[in-house]
């Protein structure tokens, strides 16, 4: 049996070892943290903290589910209207009215559900919450009386010129120009059809026999048709131009990616090394692709759009331009690491260059092209979203537009919906399109 | 028995001619499907062209003199007031260090995020072997979700400033590395959690010394990736919202001619920053993978 010695200085070795990564060990993460401390610092945290505007965020998360209706009247002319988000799109036509609203002579009821009541006559507003009383303003020369069970609760905000209620069930608001009430409902209401489509307010059923046996709403086309036309060229939602724009949005992404791979496929043939035996024409090449990755994809969005103006084509050549510099790159790589072999075997035939590419090098790495430009293309899908916001086309261009106005968050989450949808249909697609083409099961 | 064997055998052993034309059938096949592929694909591109330079606003060819028209135009009165240039860059140092840290940080907290993400959900090391589908959906919806739509969002909630594109790139990086990452931990050897489990060490004991250590060269590796991806991610954000480099390129191009000074200033700080990152993580990266 032999027996092993450690002298002084192995052992001496080995502890210096362990104190080295006792002391890494804890270093690392101490570092990390002590930069994450600085960054919270440096981006002020907890301004942002305090600044932060809660109240934006629970219009936006109850925007996401639901929607309001204001029903609004005119002080000056008694004119009552009624409109969904308040929009003018929205706007009930003369006649037709939701059925929780009620205008008879110059009284307007309102039924926002659980017993809250509102009325509006000719001597002022009436609110009746449950529970709590009867909220009662009138204006009086000049200035708005309230008349409300004392002492006031917190959501009743009063001044002389402005009233405002909110309770669960809806806002009344009365100003000395208007008094206008939210009603608050869930789903994304005129989501199919407008108020003035006749197939408004419609149920599945109903529809289905209308378009199959009911007689022609629109004598000039079948209901069936008409049924389309109307969900197609809905004013609220703009299905037709949301798909429109998911479509520029796709397409700025394929023909960006495919584009880039069909110009760098030949030019990686000039940067790799066993194919362009003039090293001053490789690393020209080579430092060509390096500066078209170095100068990046935001530098060639905003020069192309100068000159191109706004819309996909100019979204695709962004793409175009910024991808071909990193598949050269990556195509340079792959030719660079071939089994010289085959194309050894093809040259002792004979075989002239342009032969011994396509039959020798081309099926070895056509794998590995492919699998990338499938990955770019499901990530450009994505990128092509942000061009779309820079350059104006697509989808990102309506979801900038959406946020811009601060107000239309239900169309905010319906684009965000669309965008999460179309980016995990092309990586699905893209994968099975790799597994399909590379793993060759046909 | 044996008869019937013996005949089907040499019933099925075709003669070599047959097999050659079999092969050849097979090529002119594959030839065919080629073809059609090709033809398809240089269809798909033609149409696609055509259709995407009917929706744009200016047309290809006729903007395509114009292309040089800009950067020439930045150019020449970059090169005219070059003395202002050092001044300029110097003073846009601070606004690319914010992009940078705001790349840094989402990349740590997104990587932090990754971390956990894919241990819990790669096959053989999750804590919860049940709940696998439900951290690979979370990682697939977090990589779907592009970084301006959250960024957008958060800025009307939280205002402006850096916090919003931290919040916005790091989710998309937990993502996309959680993917990564747990691609890696699949592969890692067993033994040592094993080991640790005999002797009693809890789920993290055994992560943290048994498989992290295994997979840190590569995760590493990828998290650099991802760090120059996030560079390049937060200057386009900064671009449409608000924040570092990209905010100060936008008010300058706003401003226009007689300030193309300040662009080009910010195209060379932006330019020479990220092909500095792609060298020091190209470097790095091959140094972690192949070992020095």
């Amino acid at each position: 049996m032999t027996t092993a010695t450690l002298t002084q200085t192995d052992v001496n070795t080995i502890v210096q070892g362990f104190a080295r990564k006792k002391i890494f060990a804890f270093a690392v993460p101490g570092v990390i943290l002590l930069y994450l401390l600085y960054a919270a610092v440096s981006f002020d945290v907890m301004g942002v903290v305090q600044r932060a505007r809660m109240d934006n965020a629970a219009i936006l998360l109850s925007d996401f589910w639901s929607y309001k209706t204001h029903v609004t009247r005119d002080n000056r002319n008694g004119e009552v209207t009624v409109a969904i988000e308040g929009e003018n799109k929205g706007t009930y036509p003369a006649g037709m009215l939701p059925d929780w609203v009620t205008i008879e002579g110059g009284v307007t009821r309102v039924d926002l559900g659980d017993g809250h009541l509102v009325t509006y006559d000719d001597a002022g507003a009436r609110y009746v919450v449950p529970g709590y009383g009867t909220v009662d303003i009138k204006p009086e020369g000049g200035k708005l009386t309230l008349t409300a069970p004392q002492p006031l609760p917190e959501w009743i905000n009063a001044s002389d010129n402005r009233v405002t209620t909110t309770t669960d069930a809806g806002r009344f608001t009365y100003t000395r120009s208007k008094v206008e009430t939210f009603k608050y409902q869930p789903g994304w209401e005129l989501f199919f059809f407008t108020l003035d489509s006749p197939f408004y307010g419609k149920g599945f059923g109903d529809l289905v026999a209308l378009s199959l046996w009911g007689d022609r709403v629109n004598p000039a086309m079948p209901n069936i048709e008409a049924i389309a036309v109307d969900i197609w060229t809905n004013r609220m939602w703009r299905h037709g131009d949301v798909v429109w724009a998911i479509f520029e949005t796709i397409l700025m992404a394929f023909l960006g990616t495919m584009g880039a791979a069909i110009i760098a496929l030949p030019l990686a043939f000039v940067a790799a090394a066993n194919f362009m035996p003039l090293s001053g024409i490789r690393f020209a090449c080579r430092r060509v692709f390096d500066f078209i990755r170095g100068v990046d994809g935001l530098i060639w969005t905003i020069i192309l759009s100068r000159a191109f103006g706004p819309g996909p084509m100019t979204g695709a050549l962004a793409i175009l331009i910024t991808d071909t510099g990193s598949f050269g790159k990556t195509f340079s790589e792959a030719l660079e690491n071939i089994d010289e072999k085959q194309v050894e075997g093809l040259k002792s035939t004979g075989a002239n260059a342009l032969l011994r590419a396509r039959f020798g090098v081309i099926p070895q790495v056509t794998p590995v092209l492919l699998s990338q430009v499938l990955y770019f293309l499901e990530s450009n899908t994505r990128s092509a979203t942000v061009i779309g916001a820079i350059v104006g086309g697509g989808i990102g261009l309506l979801l900038t537009q959406a946020i811009i106005t601060q107000k239309d968050w239900e169309e905010v989450a319906y684009y965000m919906t669309l965008i999460v949808l179309m980016v995990m249909a092309m990586d699905t697609l893209s994968g099975w399109l790799r597994k399909k083409l590379i793993k060759g099961d046909s | 028995m044996s008869d019937i064997a013996y005949r089907q055998t040499s019933d099925s052993v075709p003669p070599l001619t047959a097999t050659g034309s079999a092969y050849l059938e097979m090529v002119r096949r594959k030839r065919m499907y080629g073809g059609l592929l090709l033809v398809v694909f240089v269809a798909l591109m033609a149409s696609g062209f055509s259709l995407a330079e009917h929706r744009n606003a200016g047309g290809f060819l006729n903007g395509l003199p114009n292309v040089f028209a800009f950067p020439s135009e930045v150019l020449a009165e970059g090169w005219e007031k070059r003395a202002n240039l050092p001044g300029l860059i110097w003073e846009h140092v601070p606004s690319l260090i914010e992009t940078i840290n705001i790349a840094a940080v989402s990349t740590l907290l997104g990587a932090l995020m990754a971390m956990s993400l894919s241990l819990l959900a790669t096959r053989g090391l999750a804590r919860w072997p049940r709940a696998i589908p439900l951290f690979r959906r979370t990682m697939d919806g977090l990589r779907a979700i592009p970084e301006i739509v959250i960024a957008l969002v958060l800025i009307y909630i939280l205002g402006g400033g850096p916090i919003p594109a931290v919040i916005a790139i790091s989710l998309h990086t937990g993502g996309a590395l959680g993917k990564l990452f747990s691609e890696v931990a699949e592969n890692a050897d067993l033994k040592p959690i094993e080991g640790l489990a005999s002797v009693g060490a809890t789920w993290g004991q055994r992560m943290w010394l048994g498989v992290i250590p295994q997979v840190a060269p590569n995760w590493m590796s990828y998290g650099l990736l991802r760090f120059e991806i996030n560079v390049r991610a937060s200057a386009i954000l900064g671009f449409v919202g608000e924040g570092g480099i990209g905010h100060d390129l936008k008010l300058a191009m706003q401003w226009g001619q007689g300030r193309y000074d300040k662009v080009v200033a910010i195209f060379l700080l932006l330019f020479l920053t990220i092909v500095l990152i792609d060298r020091l993580s190209g470097y790095f990266r091959n140094r972690l993978v192949k070992g020095h």
